[in-house]
């Protein structure tokens, strides 16, 4: 016990005379915090468009208006032909292209049918996916209007209608800082303590240091418990000015339990930090260890959920979501922070974590060999 | 010439005896790309989802089978109330509820009205509206397919074109994206840390004395790095297209040409790192929180520039990875030529000229 305080009592001097690991542990978590958000959102607002109508009609003037109003699109110019158009989207200028053929109102009036062109830059599948959905509500709106305008009551009720209601809950407002933000918690989290651990044993190989170590009487388990507990309780710190921020920038507050979520991010970090102790015990020097760490990070974070659902993945990317640390720490904290879920909710991600713990920890403790 | 060879040489070892580092350098361009590729895609599947059938007829049953036939959905059918509905929400055992009314056929016959709830999991707001559609268009097309006696009258339909990239592959964005990381990661990162690590074992003294001149010791160093990125360029360009399908619509040679731009950029923004600091760990959270952050968040790689605050927009235009994005997308994807990027490269030059001038003025032949 009383070599293990010596050791802690070293590695925090290290640690607070090393004035860029402290800078660290303060920028990351304002400079991620307050920027990320702003920059990862994927909530649609100015969806850029160009128009080309060659109608000309009161009714497709009423159908700009009603694409323009709904406060997703910019109009940004009038094309006179489909081709024009699409130099718009050639140099970035529009988003999405909406044809309106001529002939539209009378096609609509005597055919009772016509058609919309849309056109959408598609190299981000993600973002022409959702703008051709918000183009499409905005187009099966304007045709709901079309029709109370033109069609008697007595005659719509005649149609059977399956109305269909949706209500979005945990996030009624449909916020996407709400979910983007706990997940950066989770990502701060994850890149403090495994940077900072994966760097640490390895920076004393590198100097030299560790052949002292080596030559004491410490113990293995002293040896790996004292490189442990610091990082941890730096991981628990950053997380605690990550909440405060999350909460005066954002006002997000979880709605579960402070306890429940100590308690995971506690286990967590041990199992992460045991991750990254192996990773400074395997490496060689400080450049190797940075690369194999930066190397697991991204692997880690890319599969973990964070930005896309890891239920769209195929098979094999999905066996592998189930042995990465990061992406239960993404849905704990998402699960806690949105939906209040209690400890008794998250049993089976508790269980998890735990074994992820021992075997990084002991794998650490057993590959350490006091020799060099 | 012979000593600058030399020198080249050296540092080859250096890298090429740390075979860790080399895998990673070589092998991360292909398992990012991989996971972009194949893993990462926004097609819903295998979602699971909760049924509440509170009239168990006919028209609930077809209605329920086309949902779980639409291989967007498993239906948990462990699930059968309103409280397990919260349950299951809440462990994340599901990530939308469907809830039919009760008497749901009689309604619809008698009264041509029936509800149907949907109930999404909007943790993720984007996901839940994308399977909120999902569901509301097969319950729709199941609608229509019964109505077709009766159609509703005044129909707009909409015939809808993704350009450039009609399946939707994630790879579109990720080839630029991955281009523009690994480029800077391996040209600005390594360098600086190459650099800075001579310095910090106190060997830079002595290359600084030798008969070379100071500066091409410094080019010595560059030149490797330069090598490794131009492989990772040919690794990544010929995965993309012969592995993920991704087209080369424009010149092979302009690509070429202002990725060997973006490269010089990056090595000079490595120099200039290099001349600020003194400890590698130092160097690579300069990268990595400078330099990989910006990039990833501000490059308009993973998310699109125009709905970030104009703060943030302002911002990114000092980031040369959006630029050289600009360019890829540009050339391989639109296959536009040079008169439509000519901008981007002239940033590109630009920014290359100001950080070599910095670094080569406060480069120290002393330490």
């Amino acid at each position: 016990m009383r070599t293990l305080k010596f050791l802690l009592r070293k590695e925090f001097l290290q640690i607070f005379r090393n004035k860029l690991i402290l800078r660290m542990i303060f920028a990351l978590p304002v400079i991620q915090l307050i920027l990320l958000p702003y920059a990862a959102t994927y909530e649609m607002k100015n969806i850029t468009l160009s128009v080309v109508d060659h109608d000309h009609s009161e009714y497709s003037r009423k159908l700009i208006n009603k694409f323009t109003s709904s406060g997703y699109f910019i109009l940004t110019d009038y094309s006179a032909t489909y081709n024009q158009a699409l130099d718009q989207v050639e140099n970035d200028k529009a988003d999405l292209i909406v044809e309106i053929p001529k002939g539209f109102e009378p096609d609509l009036s005597r055919q009772n049918e016509t058609i919309i062109f849309l056109a959408a830059n598609a190299i981000s599948g993600q973002t022409a996916g959702l703008a051709v959905a918000y183009a499409n509500t905005i187009i099966k709106d304007f045709n709901n209007d079309v029709r109370t305008e033109w069609i008697p009551q007595s005659q719509l009720n005649t149609i059977p209608v399956i109305e269909i209601t949706n209500s979005n809950w945990f996030n009624p407002l449909m916020n996407y800082k709400d979910f983007i933000v706990p997940g950066v918690l989770a990502l701060l989290v994850t890149l403090v303590g495994f940077i900072l651990s994966s760097l640490n044993i390895v920076k004393e190989k590198e100097i030299g240091t560790i052949e002292q170590i080596n030559v004491s009487p410490i113990k293995k388990y002293q040896f790996i418990l004292s490189k442990l507990i610091p990082f941890w309780i730096l991981g628990l710190v950053v997380m605690t000015i990550g909440f405060v921020i999350s909460f005066i920038v954002y006002g997000i507050y979880p709605e579960g339990s402070f306890w429940v979520i100590y308690l995971f991010a506690g286990i967590y970090l041990i199992a992460l930090l045991g991750f990254g102790l192996l990773t400074s015990i395997y490496a060689d020097t400080q450049q190797q260890a940075m690369f194999i760490a930066y190397f697991f990070m991204l692997v880690f974070i890319l599969l973990g959920g964070l930005f896309s659902p890891t239920e769209n993945m195929p098979d094999w990317a999905r066996y592998l979501t189930y042995i990465n640390p990061v992406s239960y720490l993404i849905e704990v904290m998402r699960m806690l922070v949105l939906k209040g879920s209690s400890f008794w909710d998250l049993r089976f991600h508790f269980l998890v974590i735990i074994g992820f713990t021992i075997v990084f920890n002991g794998l650490a403790i057993f590959n350490y060999k006091k020799t060099v | 010439m012979k000593q600058l060879l030399t020198f080249v040489k050296k540092e080859f070892h250096h890298i090429l005896r740390d075979k860790r580092s080399m895998l990673v350098l070589i092998g991360l361009p292909i398992v990012q790309l991989l996971i972009f590729g194949f893993a990462i895609t926004n097609e819903v599947r295998n979602t699971n989802i909760a049924v509440l059938d509170n009239s168990k007829d006919e028209t609930t049953q077809i209605i329920i089978t086309k949902i779980e036939s639409s291989q967007y959905f498993d239906i948990d059918r462990t699930i059968s109330t309103s409280d397990q509905i919260e349950k299951a929400f809440k462990t994340g055992k599901i990530k939308v509820a469907v809830i039919f009314q009760q008497n749901f056929q009689e309604e619809l016959a008698h009264f041509n009205k029936a509800q149907l709830q949907i109930i999404a999991d909007a943790t993720d707001p984007n996901q839940a509206t994308t399977l909120t559609n999902y569901i509301s268009s097969i319950v729709v097309d199941y609608q229509n397919q019964v109505n077709q006696q009766n159609k509703l009258p005044y129909t707009i339909n909409t015939e809808t074109r993704m350009l450039y990239n009609p399946q939707l592959k994630g790879a579109y964005t990720s080839v630029p994206g991955v281009m523009g990381m690994i480029l800077l990661l391996i040209s600005a990162m390594m360098t600086s840390i190459a650099i800075v690590k001579e310095k910090e074992l106190g060997t830079m003294e002595i290359l600084l004395v030798s008969p070379m001149k100071p500066r091409l010791v410094v080019v010595s160093k560059v030149i490797p790095y330069f090598i490794i990125s131009l492989i990772n360029v040919a690794t990544i360009l010929i995965l993309s297209v012969f592995v993920l399908g991704l087209p080369i619509q424009g010149s092979l040679l302009l690509l070429i040409g202002s990725t060997v731009i973006y490269i010089f950029c990056a090595l000079s923004l490595g120099l200039l790192i290099s001349t600020i600091t003194d400890t590698q760990q130092a160097a690579m959270l300069i990268s990595l929180l400078g330099l990989m952050l910006p990039v990833v968040m501000l490059s308009g790689y993973a998310f699109p520039i125009a709905n970030m605050p104009v703060i943030l927009q302002v911002l990114s235009t000092i980031v040369p990875a959006k630029w050289y994005i600009i360019i890829v997308k540009g050339v391989m994807i639109k296959g536009i030529d040079i008169t439509q990027i000519w901008k981007e490269l002239l940033i590109l030059v630009i920014m290359t000229v100001i950080f070599l001038s910095i670094s080569i003025k406060r480069f120290k032949i002393r330490l």
